[in-house]
């Protein structure tokens, strides 16, 4: 009886995900893929070979790996600060300044993924843009000015992908290698990273599909200019205004494929290393 | 088994609730539904007002959707409702005529279907420290210039256009416009997705001339913002076409025949647009213009699309087509 009425539950639980999960996902990714499989594979190979739209997509591929990898280490870092690093030593009052510091960055730190990325844009436009108070020119005309932008909008991702899971992680365990012996950096290595490294990683693929597809502040960070700082979105912008929706269909299946195989290298990284650990 | 019932049912569900959203939306007879080009939204609120003030406009109720050309386009292809289009270019709407949302005849009647005039401009930062003053001040080393891109902005083709057609008077030459516009293109430093992200772009510092549309400049300045303009001796006169739909109601006409009245093009007239040719409107005073009791200086040689280009149709394949325009050669040949 009771095992029946589970069964039930979850048949239902499964149908609502399935149904949520096809409506927004499965079918329109699938008429995308319908849609640009219907030109056939020149289309793709016409859309690959055209040096704009390469250069295009080489950009932002790179440029949202270096991001990916800035943040896999600055982020675990600040995620690392606001959760352990508190200080032991020093006066009452270094701490409480040190602990209200915590919650102001902690607050602060979403604000990237809040602000509309147009805001973003036109922020970082102010401090790098050609009346720079830091006297930075780089928007819009480099493709420093575009890692900027994807860093800023993927900053949070690897933070608080991290930040739970080193919250709950016990000290206990690297108290008691402490105890054996193991030096700081072999208990980071051999017992915190192996417990963080999931949740980096995660962080890791999110960002960096996060990457690929910005384009609201570059609107303003870049100037698009063909083969050295357009990007890839603004790139298939400009085919579905032409009505080259084949072109653009499938320049963004070539992108989800990018994405697809980012997301399982990245597993596959994080089971090899958990193996391994 | 069960569960596979209620998934079942729960698809079923689903689809019923997607087709009772789609077929829900129906609107009263009196409310007109207008898609145009982004520019538009601040000047047609006034027009609306004064539309709702005559006879034949009482009452009705006008909602306006407002974006790129383009994209306005591609959503009344796509099924968006609209009784009236006013779009940036003529491509746009002959793309609706194709689909068999406008009527094939939209463009027999006195204004050959445009609703509203401009001129191609520079654009200058405040005070224009560099001078500019002609199309050839564009083409010198170091200035730098900001034009939104072909590709994604339709509207951006009237500036490229212009620039052609600058340079053919005064070289002479097909060849010779082709290599002065190498320079030009050259010298762009920012090719910003849409007219609206020039403006924001330029006023942000970056360039030193704008390409941009007379009452797009002039509505910036009255909204307070710091840019200068000049009228170059050479220029493009922008054309931007209207068109009731197919099975529209009474109303749209007389709502586009009240844009292109005395009274719809003076409200135009003082957002910057320059009035349609034969409407008089008398002397209007046109606060942001550089001299606005003399708003709009004749232009010594005004080009038209249809005198000076042959018609869209055949300018667009031949500047712009996406392999072998001679715009889309020169700007890829700028970069490698």
């Amino acid at each position: 009886m009771s095992s029946r009425r589970l069964n039930r539950g979850a048949g239902l639980g499964l149908g609502i995900a399935m149904i949520w999960f096809s409506l927004l996902v499965l079918i329109p990714l699938a008429a995308l893929v319908v849609k640009a499989a219907g030109g056939g594979l020149s289309t793709f190979g016409h859309v690959l070979t055209e040096s704009e739209t390469r250069d295009a997509l080489l950009l932002t591929v790179r440029t949202s790996l270096i991001v990916t990898v800035l943040n896999v280490v600055l982020g675990t870092l600040i995620a690392w600060e606001l959760v352990r690093d508190r200080p032991i030593r020093g006066a009452g009052v270094q701490e409480w300044l040190w602990g209200k510091v915590r919650v102001v960055i902690d607050l602060v730190i979403d604000i990237p993924f809040a602000l509309p990325t147009i805001v973003a844009g036109l922020v970082l436009l102010s401090l790098y843009g050609p009346h720079s108070p830091l006297g930075l020119h780089w928007a819009p005309t480099t493709q420093k000015a575009i890692l900027v932008a994807i860093a800023f909008v993927t900053l949070p991702f690897v933070v608080r992908t991290v930040q739970p899971v080193l919250e709950e992680l016990d000290t206990d365990a690297e108290d008691a290698a402490a105890s054996l012996g193991a030096s700081r950096f072999t208990t980071l290595r051999r017992i915190v990273l192996p417990s963080v490294l999931p949740a980096i990683l995660a962080g890791a693929s999110l960002s960096f599909a996060r990457g690929l597809s910005e384009y609201g502040s570059l609107v303003l960070l870049s100037s698009n200019s063909p083969h050295r700082t357009e990007t890839v979105s603004v790139r298939l912008f400009a085919f579905i205004e032409q009505s080259n929706t084949q072109s653009a269909a499938a320049l963004a299946t070539v992108l989800l494929v990018v994405a697809l195989l980012a997301i399982v290298v990245l597993d596959l990284v994080q089971r090899r290393v958990t193996r391994h650990g | 088994m069960k569960s596979i019932k209620v998934t079942a049912a729960l698809v079923a569900a689903g689809v019923l609730a997607l087709t009772g959203c789609g077929s829900s939306s129906g609107s009263s007879s009196k409310t007109l539904n207008i898609v145009g080009f982004s520019v538009l939204e601040q000047p047609n609120q006034k027009v609306i007002a004064g539309f709702n003030k005559t006879a034949a406009g009482k009452g009705v109720k006008i909602q306006g959707a407002y974006g790129a050309s383009g994209t306005e386009r591609d959503a009344v292809l796509g099924g968006q409702k609209a009784d009236e289009v006013h779009l940036s270019l003529e491509p746009d709407v002959a793309k609706l005529v194709d689909a068999g949302k406008v009527a094939a005849n939209w463009k027999d009647n006195a204004t050959h279907g445009i609703c509203t005039d401009t001129v191609v401009v520079f654009g200058v930062q405040p005070g224009n420290p560099k001078g500019i003053k002609t199309w050839d001040d564009l083409l010198k080393p170091g200035v730098h210039i900001v034009t939104p891109d072909p590709g994604s902005s339709g509207s951006a083709k009237w500036n490229l256009l212009a620039a052609y057609g600058a340079y053919r008077q005064e070289t002479g030459s097909d060849a010779a416009a082709q290599a002065d516009l190498k320079k030009f293109i050259h010298n762009v430093v920012s090719w910003p997705s849409s007219g609206r992200d020039a403006t924001s772009t330029f006023e942000n510092g970056t360039g030193d001339v704008l390409l941009s549309y007379e009452n797009e400049v002039i509505l910036a300045r009255q909204s307070g913002q710091k840019l200068d303009y000049v009228d170059p001796d050479t220029s493009l006169l922008i054309e931007n076409p209207c068109a009731v739909t197919k099975g529209a109601p009474k109303a749209a006409t007389d709502f586009l025949d009240f844009q292109k009245s005395v009274a719809g093009q003076k409200l135009y007239v003082a957002s910057g647009f320059r009035p349609l040719p034969g409407v008089n409107v008398g002397t209007e005073t046109v606060q942001g213009a550089n001299d606005p009791s003399n708003p709009f200086p004749a232009i010594a040689h005004l080009q038209t699309i249809d005198k000076d280009f042959g018609g869209w149709s055949s300018a667009n394949t031949k500047f712009f087509d996406p392999n072998n325009g001679i715009i889309t050669k020169l700007k890829a040949a700028n970069s490698q």
